[in-house]
């Protein structure tokens, strides 16, 4: 697993990086993105869930509708394997030095 | 627009019972006896032997397989063992693995352990940071974008912090 690749290749598609940019500046609903891009809203909604999948993205539900923002946890894809990275890390050094202490 | 702000660290701790100068011998000089050995990054497959941690600053970090073949992780970069059993001690770690999960001497991440005495145990705290530096990388090999990571996370983090 490459943790990067996710994200790299989510934003490799030009349409994505600029719904990405948009977000960047502020939240949006996918009609707000669809008005303002050349693509139909069906194809925003495709590319938003991409983003998602890549964890560069998140949506919530503001009454009928549904707003998607960057994703403020960090880096996506990068972000979660080292998060998981370091807690299965210390999770088994925590392990090794508590059984020390119990000898 | 010029903000620069940099993506959150990481960030863990996690309290052990042993004293600061145990843990961070368990840390260091031991950490084969807990590195996970799934956690390899090396590209041949042979599985972890060693997890090689050499005790001074500019040493190297770096995993040895069965197999005897090394793979470089990063550097130690600041090495501060606590002095008395029970003080406190510090590593900085550099982190240099790319996105493509390679050694790459012109990428530095850091990795900060301290460890702090709590009760007659351990306060092991970590911070991954300046991770961003692994996607202007990832993405300078690739060269996936025209218009550069640097940019993308500008605008990313200025709304994510």
């Amino acid at each position: 697993m490459t943790y990067a690749t996710a994200a790299l290749t989510a934003l490799g598609d030009p349409t994505r990086r600029e719904i990405f940019e948009r977000l960047a500046t502020k939240p949006r609903s996918v009609s707000e993105l669809a008005r303002d891009l050349p693509v139909s809203r069906p194809a925003v909604s495709q590319h938003l869930r991409h983003l998602k999948e890549a964890g560069l993205v998140t949506d919530h539900a503001e009454g009928t509708r549904r707003v998607y923002r960057i994703d403020p946890a960090g880096l996506g894809a990068l972000r979660q394997w080292l998060d998981r990275f370091w807690d299965d890390a210390l999770a088994a050094f925590k392990a090794e030095a508590d059984k020390e202490a119990e000898e | 627009m010029s903000h620069i702000i940099t993506p959150a660290p990481i960030r863990r701790a996690v309290e052990v019972k042993v004293p600061p100068a145990r843990a961070f011998a368990i840390f260091t000089a031991e950490a084969s006896r807990w590195w996970l050995k799934s956690h390899s990054i090396s590209a041949t497959k042979s599985p972890i032997k060693d997890v090689v941690i050499e005790p001074r600053v500019g040493g190297r970090w770096f995993e040895r397989g069965e197999d005897g073949s090394e793979c470089q992780w990063g550097q130690v970069l600041a090495w501060e063992p606590p002095p008395t059993e029970k003080s406190q001690g510090r590593l900085l770690l550099g982190w240099q693995i790319n996105a493509d999960f390679k050694y790459d001497p012109s990428l530095l991440t850091e990795v900060e352990l301290r460890f702090t005495p709590a009760g007659s145990g351990t306060l092991v705290e970590l911070e991954h940071r300046l991770i961003e530096r692994m996607g202007e990388r990832g993405v300078g090999m690739r060269d996936a974008f025209t218009r550069g990571w640097g940019l993308l996370l500008e605008s990313f983090t200025q709304h994510a912090t």
